[in-house]
Order: structure tokens, then C-alpha cells, then sequence
């Protein structure tokens, strides 16, 4: 087991300098000197030489690249930022936090009531409760999530004033977001309970189970989640993904100070390390979600730890 | 040859017969149907031109001259959201359209050769993968700047990962079958047999990922725009004239309502044929 | 005490509502199994076995399945009548079954002996230890070492796995196992083994046994009673020995007439026309009339009745009915 969380952790940190290579790249093809974006429009020649000079901006690409991994691994120095002067790891984690608690809370919402709501669509499969969660997961895969913040906006704060419509920090903010970004995650998650249920609970141990005389709800948990787990750990480990993405807009309709805002602020200031620290951090979060989901496989499938 | 036709004619129509039988599947059809007759229509169907300013009756609440309102600028905004699905149209046909012949390619080639190849492509789609896809796109598009074919090519890059998977898990499946060994053992040049062969019966589950791979892009599409990244207004795109709408969402609410709705019945109808799709071409999944 | 009777069927109907229509998946079905009794269940694939094994278990998942008409008679008391919370303590408790694949019939997330654990907790006042112990005792009664207990299903092979399905089964000591073609999944050779293991427990702990199969070689080894089943109804009831010796429905016959002898030098197998009615069809007169190479007109046009031959032994089939109408009246 440990051999194979080290073998994965090493792949992982592969990826990663795949993906800050990417990412390196697409911003140093992207338009723009950032000596003249720091310095601004007026700057004389001479003072924008100074700072190309200064920042690398002559050396060629790959030394540039590999001087920025350098950075990364022996300092954990993603940059500085053009915009603020600080440090790009120091930008990131001051609005970090509230992407997590904004992420967590959609996914937590999700997972409940997604997994909840599968399991009753499952147990009464082409009932009216059934078709009504069916009905709810195809809306709810459809509606985007910036247009949903803003529907809720208006409804719950311009018409009702029931929550504020912007901001966060305490529990009434977070309330619409937390919804409106864990709606779509929702029901992917439902859906994905209710075949996977549904595909599990045909199998003859459930009969088995039956012919023991167990309770229906305990033949449901233990016999037919238990065993429709994978395919639902695979979609929530992929809507942790999503939601990251989604935590951006969600930010933005919501005025959020949180990662997805800094790294869209950054774009169109042209901030270029910060864009590149962010997206590097967010992928690297992802990854790491993924490598738990991947040992949640292990724990839940004894197929794979014990043989 | 002429019996492989014949094959595949009558899966065609097995298909057609029990997507047919899919309520859901053909209203989804149908409303497709009715958005593209919009989009190729909308000079006929729209009462206004999508930019023509009215500034004395700007942010108009619906009326039966503007059945939908009107915007900051005064612009009918039904009008806009005709105009509109042009564009939803046809950034989702070619963002999947670009992922789906670069991913298509690559999963063959892992598919068909594995090995080295095979590892070396599969690892670059892990990189990708390992981005959130919104992010990812934003990323490009940043790189890239603003505009209609860029939006398109960050969208499609973005999702190439998922169909070189999917193509290349049915390469590998039919790459062992007896008539591509006889295929080869005769001769035929790989192209030749991945193009002739081995593409048609990846198929099925190509079509489903097409189907709902354009209802994501449309909102990923519509998502960037209104984060101001992609299409910019005026364009009647729906997800920028949400963008411009939330300026006015404390006062004028219904601004933003129809754009949003417009993404969801477009969406919507999508996802429901590409679920009938997957219903109809899955026999596993028949009852 | 030998002649009790322990299960009593009486004219069950199961139908099943498909898309198509209705499935008549059983017709008036009788039989009688009693104390100590292994009755051997035949017929071929679709004729209605399973159901009636899940009718008897009230287990038959509702929609689409519905049973419309009979009693199911078991230790005096009919499980028709019966509540969800009743039948629970029955299964498993006293009716337990084995199923046909045992691939499939373990709970792959589970080790074995909690699956046996299970079971036991569910109709036994014992504790966990306890049950712990019982259920390693169970698994070496079927010949798997305790050490396996803590094993999952897919560490063991096919046969061994059918023989956790019958600790399982056996468990609480049942007076009646359902078993569902429990060795047509397995190898030939393991086939042998399983079915002896199940003889031996079942002498061992008194039990009586419903055994659904088509193979009647099996049913000659181990059967004392066989009901021959067509169509959703058993159409003939006998004794093994009577069964063999004098079988009476053509459709019996002609299954006998399918089976290689071993000492008649055949070249051709006889086989039986046409085939099985397809389940939603309705058949005005005898199901097997259609095929059936001595068919009468009357055949065709309403069911025959129960004619008994003897005490242990029913048909029905016009040919006997006709026969019997001479002595007794209709």
C-alpha cells in the first residue's frame, strides 16, 4: 500500500511539472511585455531594458522555465506579482481559504443530498418520487451556475431579503453560493447513485441478503450502496474538479475574494505569475483530491488491497 | 464492403427505432431542430437587429413590442437571443469539432499502436486532465486573448482528454478482433485499417460524448463569456449579455432571466438526446 | 413423523407485468414436500422454477411481479398471509436458499464469515464472538478451513465459493433450503463434490430440500420425490421410482426419451417438437398440447385437472383424466 501511494505520489509530481510547463508556456506566448506592464505605458526605454534585465525577460524561453522551477522547488517561490509586488504564494494563500470552505460546503451539500437522493430514485425505481429526481438531475445538469447565483440573487435578496447578495464570511453569505455551485455537482451525483444502485441491486447477494431475512434498509446500505460505492467516488472525486472550476464563477457572481477571482482579476491585469502560480495551485489541489479518491478505490474494493 | 454498409444501415435503424420510442430523447431532438431552424432563420424570425440601439426605451421590463424587454442599450433582447444561438450553435459544434478530430487522433494512435506511443500520449492527456477544465480554457484563452476562434480553440483543447480516452478504450477493445488480424495479415496499411475498420465501430460511444460534449462546451462557452473572457459584448452571445445583465441584477432582474434560459433549454435538449443516444446504442443497458 | 407435510402449494399463480403484456410465469402450481423429503424440481429454462422458489420466499419484487392466487402452506401456516416482518423471521430461520451462480451470490465487499455472521446475528441470540466462532465451525462443516473466514469471495474459486453460499445457507439450521440449480455454474468435477456435500449435510441436519435443476441425472442421485414442470404448472408428481419406472405425461416421457441410456444403443437423441409457448401467450387448453404427440381435441380447448395415479403421484393430462373418469365421477 505504501509502495503504491509513493508510486502515485511520484507520477503525480510528473504531471505537475507537466502542467506547470503548459502553463508556463501559454503565458509566455501570451501578448504583452511585462516590463511595460509593471512599469506602465509611460515608461522610458531605458528603465523597461533595465527591468526585462532584471526580471530575465532576455534569456531564452527554457532557461526562463527551468529558472521558474528552480524557483519552486527550492523556495516554493512561484513569483512575485506585477500588480501587488507580493509574493504569488502569499497571494494565493490569503484567498485561498475561502474557495475551500466554498468548495467543501458545495460538495458536502452534494454528496448528501445527491447520494440521498439517488438512493430513494434507486429503491423506487419508475415511482413518481424517481422521475421527479430524474427530472431534477437533468435540470440541474443544464443550468449554468453564474446564471443560477443570479437567480438567487434576485430571488432570496432583491425580492425576499432573506440573504445578502454578496460578500463572505458569515454563514448567511455562504448559503447561495455554497447552493448554487453545488447544485450541478448535485445532480451528476444522483444520477450516477441511481444506475450505479440500480445495476448493483439486481445481483443474486442481494437476493442473498433478502433470503437471510435482512431488514430492506440494511439489504439497501450495506449489500447494494456498500457495492455501488466506486462509480460514485469516481464522480464526486471528478465534480471536485468541476467545482473548483465552478468556485470561479461562483466567486464572481457572488463578489468572493477567493482563487478563482484572484486568478481572473489577474488575467485582466495581465499579472501573468499570479495567473500561472494560481492555475499551478489549483491543479495541484486537484490532483491531489484525485490521488485520495483513487485510495478511497482501495479501501472501499478489497479486490484491490487484498490481491 | 457492400455488407458492412448494409450492417451498419440496419444498426442505424435499430437505433432510430428505439430512440424514437424515447419521449425525452425526441423532445430533445425536436427543440434542437427548432433552435438550428432559428439560428439559420433568425434574420426572418427576429423582429429587431441584434444591435440596434433604442437608448430612450433602455431597460424596458417585457411588453408586447419587446416580448422579452430590452437591455442597457435599448436592444430587443428577444431578438439578441435569436441571433444568439448562432453563435451558441456554432461555438459548440467546432470547439467539439476541433477536440474530437485532435483527442479522435490521438486516442487511435494510442489505441491502435499502445506501447510507448501509446504511454507517452495517455501521460500528456493526464496532464491535461489534471486542470479543471474551466480553468484550463481560461488559462489558453488568456494566452491567447479574446474572440470568437479562440473561445473555440480553448474550449476544444480543453476537452480533448476526454475523447482520445474515449476512442482509444474502443480502439483497444476491437484492435484484438479477428478481421483486423486478417485486416492486417493481408497487408491493408494501418491508416487504412484504423480509418476503415476501426473508427466506424468506435461509433456509438463517440456520438453519445459529441451529443452531451457539445452541451458542455456551450456552457463552458457561455461560462468564459460571462467572465468576460472569449466573446465580448455587444455580441448577442448569451453568456456575455448575462455578463453585461448582472450590472443591472438589483434593478433590472429580468435582463439576466432569458440569456440564462436560452443556455438551459439549449443545454437541456442535448443532454436529453445524448442520454437517449447512450440508451439507444448501449445494449447493456436495455431492458 | 417420515410423511409430515412441511411445504403445501396450492394453486399458485405468479404473473409478471412486462411492457408487452402479462407473463403467466405460474399456473395453478401444486406440491407437497415433506419432512426430510428432497423434491426435485424439472423443467426446462423459462418453465417457472426460480419464481416459484422466490413465491415460496415471498421474494418475488413487486411491481412487476405479483402473486394473484393461491396459498403457500409451510409448517401448518400459510406465508401468503404472512407480513414483511413475519416472512423475515422465517427466512433464513426456516426456509433458507442457495442460488444458482455462486460467482454472483456473495457479497463481493464483505469477507465470508461476516457474510455467515450475518445470518446468524440476524436469527440467533448469540454475540458477535460467538457468532464469529459458529460461522468458522460452519465454514469447516462445509470443508473450507477456518483460517478463510477472514477472506473475501473473490479469493476463492468457484466451488469453494458455493460452499460458503451453503454454510451460509445452512446456518441457522433451516428446515427447508431452497436450492437453484446450485451446481450448473461449477465444473463437472466440482459439480460431484458440491452435490455430495449437500447430501451428506442435509441427512446430517434433517432438512428438507427443494432442488430446482434440469439435469435428471442429478435428481435420480439424490431426489425422493420429483415434480415435473411445464409452463408455469407442474405437470407431473411422482416418486422418483414411479417417475422412472412409470412416467405418465407425454411431456415426461418425452424428456426420458432425451436422455442418452446407456444400455440401448442409440443413434438419434428423440426430441420434443416445437418449443416452450412464449410466457405472455394464453393458451386456451394444456400449455403443452401444441407439442404434444398424442393431443386430443379437448386438449386444446380447456385444462386438464389433477388425476391422481396414486397417493405420491399426480398429472396432469387429459389421457388419465379420460382413464379415471370410469371409477370416479368428472
Amino acid at each position: 500500500m505504501l509502495k503504491y501511494i509513493g508510486k502515485r505520489l511520484l507520477y503525480l509530481i510528473l504531471v505537475l511539472l507537466g502542467v506547470s510547463f503548459i502553463v508556463f508556456t501559454l503565458l509566455y506566448i501570451s501578448p504583452g511585455n511585462p516590463a511595460k506592464i509593471i512599469l506602465g505605458e509611460a515608461a522610458t526605454p531605458e528603465a523597461l531594458a533595465a527591468l526585462e534585465e532584471q526580471l530575465g525577460l532576455n534569456d531564452p524561453f527554457l532557461v526562463r522555465y527551468f529558472n521558474y522551477l528552480k524557483g519552486i522547488v527550492f523556495e516554493l517561490d512561484l513569483g512575485t506579482s506585477y500588480n501587488t509586488g507580493r509574493a504569488v504564494l502569499d497571494e494565493i494563500l490569503a484567498v485561498f481559504p475561502n474557495t475551500v470552505t466554498l468548495a467543501a460546503s458545495a460538495i458536502v451539500i452534494a454528496v448528501m443530498v445527491g447520494v440521498t437522493l439517488g438512493i430513494i430514485s434507486a429503491v423506487k425505481q419508475y415511482s413518481i418520487i424517481d422521475n421527479l429526481v430524474m427530472v431534477f438531475a437533468l435540470i440541474g445538469t443544464s443550468v449554468p451556475i453564474f446564471w443560477l447565483g443570479i437567480m438567487m440573487i434576485v430571488l432570496f435578496s432583491v425580492k425576499l431579503h432573506l440573504l445578502p447578495p454578496s460578500g463572505y464570511g458569515t454563514f448567511a453569505q455562504m448559503i447561495m453560493p455554497a447552493v448554487a455551485l453545488g447544485l450541478q455537482s448535485t445532480a451528476m451525483i444522483a444520477r450516477m447513485t441511481r444506475s450505479s444502485m440500480l445495476e448493483v441491486i439486481r445481483m443474486d447477494y442481494v437476493k442473498t441478503a433478502r433470503a437471510k431475512g435482512q431488514k430492506e434498509i440494511v439489504v439497501i446500505m450495506k449489500h447494494v450502496f456498500r457495492n455501488a460505492l466506486i462509480p460514485i467516488i469516481t464522480v464526486v472525486g471528478l465534480q471536485f474538479g468541476q467545482l473548483l472550476g465552478g468556485a470561479m464563477l461562483t466567486e464572481m457572481v457572488f463578489s468572493i475574494p477567493g482563487l478563482g477571482r484572484l486568478i481572473i482579476d489577474s488575467i485582466s491585469m495581465r499579472d501573468y505569475p499570479v495567473v500561472q502560480g494560481g492555475v499551478l495551485f489549483v491543479a495541484t489541489c486537484f490532483s491531489l483530491v484525485n490521488l485520495v479518491v483513487d485510495l478511497l478505490y482501495a479501501v472501499v474494493d478489497p479486490k484491490i488491497t487484498k490481491s | 464492403m457492400n455488407k458492412e454498409n448494409k450492417k451498419t444501415n440496419s444498426q442505424l435503424a435499430s437505433v432510430w427505432r428505439s430512440l424514437r420510442r424515447n419521449r425525452m430523447a425526441m423532445l430533445g431532438l425536436v427543440i434542437l431542430v427548432l433552435l438550428a431552424l432559428m439560428a439559420i432563420f433568425a434574420d426572418f424570425i427576429a423582429p429587431y437587429a441584434y444591435d440596434a440601439q433604442d437608448l430612450l426605451n433602455a431597460r424596458q421590463a417585457p411588453s408586447a413590442e419587446h416580448i422579452f424587454g430590452t437591455d442597457e442599450f435599448g436592444r430587443d433582447i428577444f431578438s439578441r437571443i435569436i441571433y444568439g444561438s448562432r453563435l451558441s450553435l456554432v461555438v459548440g459544434f467546432i470547439s467539439v469539432g476541433i477536440a474530437l478530430v485532435l483527442g479522435g487522433f490521438l486516442g487511435a494512435v494510442a489505441g491502435f499502436y499502445g506501447g510507448r506511443l501509446d504511454d507517452i500520449i495517455m501521460r500528456c492527456m493526464d496532464i491535461l486532465l489534471a486542470i479543471p477544465q474551466v480553468l484550463l480554457a481560461i488559462a489558453i484563452i488568456a494566452s491567447l486573448g479574446n474572440g470568437l476562434v479562440n473561445l473555440m480553440v480553448a474550449v476544444g483543447i480543453a476537452t480533448i482528454p476526454s475523447y482520445a480516452r474515449i476512442v482509444r478504450a474502443s480502439v483497444m477493445t476491437i484492435r484484438g478482433e479477428e478481421y483486423i488480424e486478417a485486416a492486417r495479415a493481408s497487408g491493408t496499411n494501418d491508416a487504412k485499417i484504423i480509418i476503415k475498420h476501426i473508427l466506424p465501430n468506435c461509433l456509438a460511444p463517440v456520438i453519445v460524448q459529441v451529443t452531451l460534449g457539445i452541451a458542455n462546451a456551450i456552457l463552458s462557452c457561455a461560462a468564459l463569456s460571462f467572465i468576460g473572457l472569449g466573446i465580448t459584448p455587444p455580441s448577442p452571445e448569451w453568456g456575455a449579455m448575462l455578463s453585461g445583465a448582472r450590472n443591472y441584477v438589483l434593478t433590472y432582474p429580468y435582463m439576466s432571466v432569458f440569456p440564462g434560459l436560452a443556455i438551459i433549454v439549449t443545454v437541456l435538449a442535448l443532454n436529453l438526446l445524448g442520454d437517449g443516444l447512450r440508451d439507444a446504442l448501449d445494449p447493456k443497458l436495455k431492458r | 413423523m417420515e410423511e409430515k407435510k412441511l411445504l403445501e402449494i396450492k394453486d399458485l399463480s405468479v404473473t409478471y407485468k412486462v411492457e408487452d403484456g402479462i407473463v403467466y410465469a405460474v399456473n395453478d402450481l401444486n406440491l407437497v414436500v415433506h419432512n426430510k423429503e428432497t423434491l426435485g424440481f424439472v423443467g426446462e429454462t423459462g418453465a417457472g422454477k426460480t419464481t416459484t422458489a422466490m413465491a415460496i420466499m415471498r421474494l418475488i419484487p413487486s411491481p412487476p411481479g405479483e402473486i394473484t392466487k393461491g396459498q403457500i402452506i409451510f409448517d401448518g401456516e400459510d406465508l401468503l398471509q404472512k407480513s414483511q416482518r413475519q416472512m423475515r423471521s422465517i427466512l433464513g430461520q426456516d426456509i433458507s436458499m442457495i442460488f444458482q451462480d455462486p460467482m454472483t451470490s456473495l457479497n463481493p465487499a464483505m469477507t465470508v464469515g461476516d457474510q455467515i455472521v450475518e445470518m446468524l446475528l440476524l436469527h440467533k441470540s448469540v454475540n458477535k464472538k460467538q457468532a464469529w466462532e459458529e460461522a468458522c465451525q460452519m465454514l469447516e462443516l462445509v470443508g473450507i478451513k477456518r483460517e478463510r473466514a477472514k477472506d473475501y469471495p473473490h479469493q476463492f474459486s468457484g466451488g469453494m465459493k458455493q460452499r460458503v453460499v451453503i454454510a451460509i445457507a445452512l446456518a441457522c439450521s433451516p428446515k427447508l433450503i431452497i436450492a437453484d440449480e446450485p451446481t450448473t455454474a461449477l465444473d463437472v468435477t466440482i459439480q460431484a463434490q458440491v452435490m455430495d456435500l449437500m447430501r451428506d449435510l442435509k441427512h446430517k441436519l434433517g432438512t428438507s430440500m427443494i432442488l430446482i435443476t434440469h439435469d435428471l441425472g442429478i435428481v435420480a442421485e439424490i431426489c425422493d420425490k420429483v415434480a415435473i414442470m411445464y409452463a408455469g404448472g407442474v405437470v407431473e408428481y411422482a416418486s422418483k421410482e414411479k417417475l422412472y419406472n412409470e412416467p405418465a405425461h407425454p411431456y415426461t416421457k418425452g424428456l426420458f426419451n432425451s436422455i442418452p441410456k446407456l444400455d440401448v444403443d442409440e443413434e438419434w437423441l428423440e426430441e420434443i417438437d416445437g418449443l416452450p409457448p412464449e410466457p405472455t401467450e394464453v393458451i386456451p387448453g394444456c400449455a403443452f398440447s401444441p407439442r404434444c404427440s398424442k393431443c386430443m381435441e379437448i386438449c386444446k380447448q380447456k385444462k386438464p385437472g389433477i388425476t391422481y395415479l396414486d397417493d405420491d403421484h399426480y398429472v396432469r393430462c387429459f389421457l388419465y383424466e379420460k382413464q379415471a373418469e370410469g371409477g370416479a365421477a368428472e
